[in-house]
């Protein structure tokens, strides 16, 4: 069995009945790094969701196979056991629940709570948080960068075999970009990475094996990571108006 | 039977017991009489003032009617209940009267066997008393006193009768005013001016059968400058195979002083849990209830502070879970006498398998209590459909001069704050338990570690039951 995360043929629509991913299909291999990219609206958040399962959207074709097991209608905390994350664009807050609680419950790998601590404290540093992380609650209070950082310190300690990140990089100043990007490409094991942005910022630090150009709910164009710098250049309205 | 039958009978066993209380069985029959009363007092051989505030207090309860607001008092059938039974009595039931579902949560959540027992009111005593005298011995030191209300009622007649229903009369209400008629057990709480009493006073060490009485009466005292923080109850369930529990709990707080008290109690779920429980304040003295309330049938729980001197604060934090068939009506008074007071009512709410919480709380500022503050919030969580919460707030505000801040919330648990938790891994259940907990925490925090502990344990128990 390939060992990979492959996305075939996916079809979604919205629970009152808006299609939204109109068969995507998508192989992406342990290791390897591919950029989801495409104008607003054109299903790339959907796109992430989806694959985890979120119950707002329903799936009317095509499967999700992780490691040659199919994960396309299993729940999401099983989907997620299996080795599939979800780097949240907008991540969610969760009052009262200590992060390093949290993440610890959330952890495979079962440390003991005082080198847990150290091992949320040092990745902390990395992406330079401001303040001790593990006494506070779940994403609550936190700044926009602080919960975009907060995704990749899960990411980091979590260590997936594939990753989703949508957005990584959104409303990030320069210094939390090249932090989190920092701490993206030292992963160990690197995990098969879907990088979805709109902009391709983060694309400076994170080179993508891979581009994939997203419109209305189909992949129009795939290619290797200097597609990205095309899209610099021209933007995405050749690859709108040539539908 | 009839009325004189009833009443040999009752002699009888009266005086069997008061002449063997360690073997007799004493127990009131079915219903509530004069002689009833008069019989529970002989019985603890109680001075005559003590016999006839509980004859005057018999009169008011029948006199007085039901609450005509909150939750549906008309299943309890005063008639079907036995007022008094000798503690000693407590111990006579077997650990196979307690239920299964109580016992396997015992189980569950970790209760050590002798403990278990205990809790279920069939063991009569267990090691912590070694624990128990150690303390005991440090409180005595300090002048503190800190024994049952009954023995308090012999060794310190004078203190008990000068204090005893002057901060929550007969007349206050139909079930303080049962409680003022029958009362047995509970505790009596002394602290002298100035003592500061370090470690929480536990009703859990006081191992006795008559603490988890359906009629406890409670008093404490802090004298001025004192400090002290009582705890009382368990997590755990209490089985009680009596269908009433009306406590009251008196406490005053002099000048200066800082008392307090800590519950959690967890009824098994036939229980009508109706406690009165209010606390004076005077001058520069603090008072806090934290009052957590799982289980039980209905509890209507409203604990007080009555801000009685300058400067006086007050704080309630109060905490329902509200499970299948189980309505909580719970919440909290701040009574505002004197100037520059401060409350603040903090009320949380978790509803969950079509059971029902309300938040009911009253602040009052009389007129010349100026410059005093309250603050009122309540969050109600609600894990379902079926489940329900409401809020009956009042204010009543006779002085122009104050500040007052109220916040409310009702939230359902969030399908994104489920997703973003399953995403991580995390079953439905465990999700939802972390979010009651971090929902909840607020107020666990305020609790003793081992309370906070048992707490968790439970509240992912009844996730585990209900969602899983």
């Amino acid at each position: 069995m390939s060992k990979s995360l492959t996305i075939f043929n996916l079809k979604a629509e919205t629970l009152d009945g808006k299609s939204i991913l109109q068969g995507i299909s998508l192989t992406v291999k342990p290791g390897e790094i591919h950029a989801v990219m495409g104008p607003n609206g054109s299903g790339k958040s959907t796109l992430a969701q989806v694959l985890l399962g979120h119950p707002e959207y329903r799936v009317t074709g095509g499967r999700i196979l992780l490691d040659g097991v199919n994960i396309t209608k299993l729940p999401t905390d099983q989907r997620a056991k299996l080795g599939l994350f979800l780097g949240f664009q907008y991540p969610v807050e969760v009052p009262g629940v200590s992060f390093s609680q949290f993440l610890r419950l959330a952890a495979k790998e079962k440390l003991s709570p005082l080198t847990f601590r150290q091992l949320i404290s040092e990745t902390a540093k990395k992406l330079a948080f401001n303040s001790d992380i593990s006494s506070r609650s779940l994403n609550e209070g936190f700044s926009g960068g602080e919960k975009k950082k907060s995704e990749i310190l899960q990411l980091s300690v979590l260590k997936p075999k594939y990753a989703v990140l949508d957005e990584p990089d959104s409303g990030l100043d320069v210094d939390a970009l090249k932090y989190i990007a920092e701490t993206i490409s030292v992963l160990k094991p690197f995990p098969g990475l879907i990088l979805i942005t709109h902009y391709q910022r983060i694309l400076h630090y994170i080179k993508p094996d891979y581009v994939h150009i997203l419109v209305s709910g189909r992949i129009v164009k795939s290619g290797r990571g200097d597609l990205a710098d095309q899209i610099e250049k021209t933007g995405y309205e050749k690859f709108t108006s040539s539908k | 039977m009839t009325g004189a039958t009833r009443l040999a009978d009752l002699k009888k066993s009266y005086r069997l017991g008061f002449h063997q209380p360690e073997s007799a069985v004493f127990k009131t029959p079915k219903g509530l009489s004069r002689d009833i009363v008069s019989a529970i007092s002989h019985h603890k051989d109680e001075p005559e003032w003590m016999h006839d505030f509980r004859q005057q207090s018999l009169m008011i309860f029948e006199q007085k009617s039901l609450p005509a607001w909150g939750a549906d008092l008309s299943g309890i059938d005063f008639n079907s209940l036995h007022y008094y039974l000798d503690p000693s009595d407590r111990r006579s039931h077997t650990w196979n009267d307690v239920p299964a579902e109580i016992r396997d949560t015992y189980e569950k959540i970790g209760i050590p066997e002798a403990e278990r027992r205990f809790l279920a009111g069939v063991g009569a005593q267990y090691d912590s008393e070694i624990i128990y005298h150690d303390l005991k011995k440090q409180w005595e030191d300090q002048g503190v006193i800190f024994v049952g209300m009954d023995t308090a009622l012999k060794a310190y007649p004078d203190l008990v009768r000068r204090y005893f229903g002057t901060v929550i009369p007969p007349s206050d209400n139909k079930f303080a005013a049962l409680n003022s008629a029958v009362w047995s057990g509970g505790s009596f709480v002394y602290v002298p001016a100035g003592v500061q009493v370090s470690i929480p006073l536990q009703a859990y060490f006081r191992i006795n059968a008559a603490n988890l009485g359906q009629f406890e009466r409670t008093l404490i005292l802090a004298e001025e400058g004192s400090s002290v923080h009582y705890v009382e109850g368990c997590s755990a369930p209490i089985y009680s195979s009596d269908s009433l529990h009306a406590a009251v709990v008196e406490i005053i707080v002099k000048k200066g002083a800082r008392v307090r008290y800590t519950t959690i109690q967890n009824w098994s779920n036939n229980v009508y849990n109706l406690v009165t429980k209010r606390m004076l304040v005077e001058e520069e003295g603090v008072g806090e209830w934290i009052d957590g309330n799982l289980g039980s049938k209905i509890t209507m729980k409203y604990p007080s502070v009555i801000l009685n001197g300058k400067g006086a604060k007050g704080e309630v934090l109060s905490l329902a879970f509200a499970g299948p068939g189980q309505h909580q009506d719970a919440g909290g008074k701040a009574i505002h006498l004197a100037p520059y007071t401060t409350s603040t009512i903090t009320s949380k709410s978790v509803s969950l398998g079509g059971g029902r919480s309300s938040y009911r709380g009253m602040v009052k500022v009389a007129k010349g209590a100026h410059g005093s503050k309250s603050f009122v919030r309540c969050d109600a969580l609600l894990l379902d459909q079926l489940s329900r919460s409401d809020t009956y707030p009042v204010n009543i505000i006779n002085e122009p001069d104050v500040s007052l801040g109220h916040e409310a919330s009702v939230s359902k648990v969030g399908e994104n704050q489920l997703f973003y938790l399953r995403s991580r891994g995390l079953s439905e259940a465990q999700a939802t338990s972390l979010i009651v907990n971090g929902f909840i925490e607020p107020i666990v925090k305020e609790l003793p570690l081992e309370y906070a502990v048992e707490l968790n344990r439970l509240i992912n128990l009844s996730m585990e039951n209900s969602v899983g």
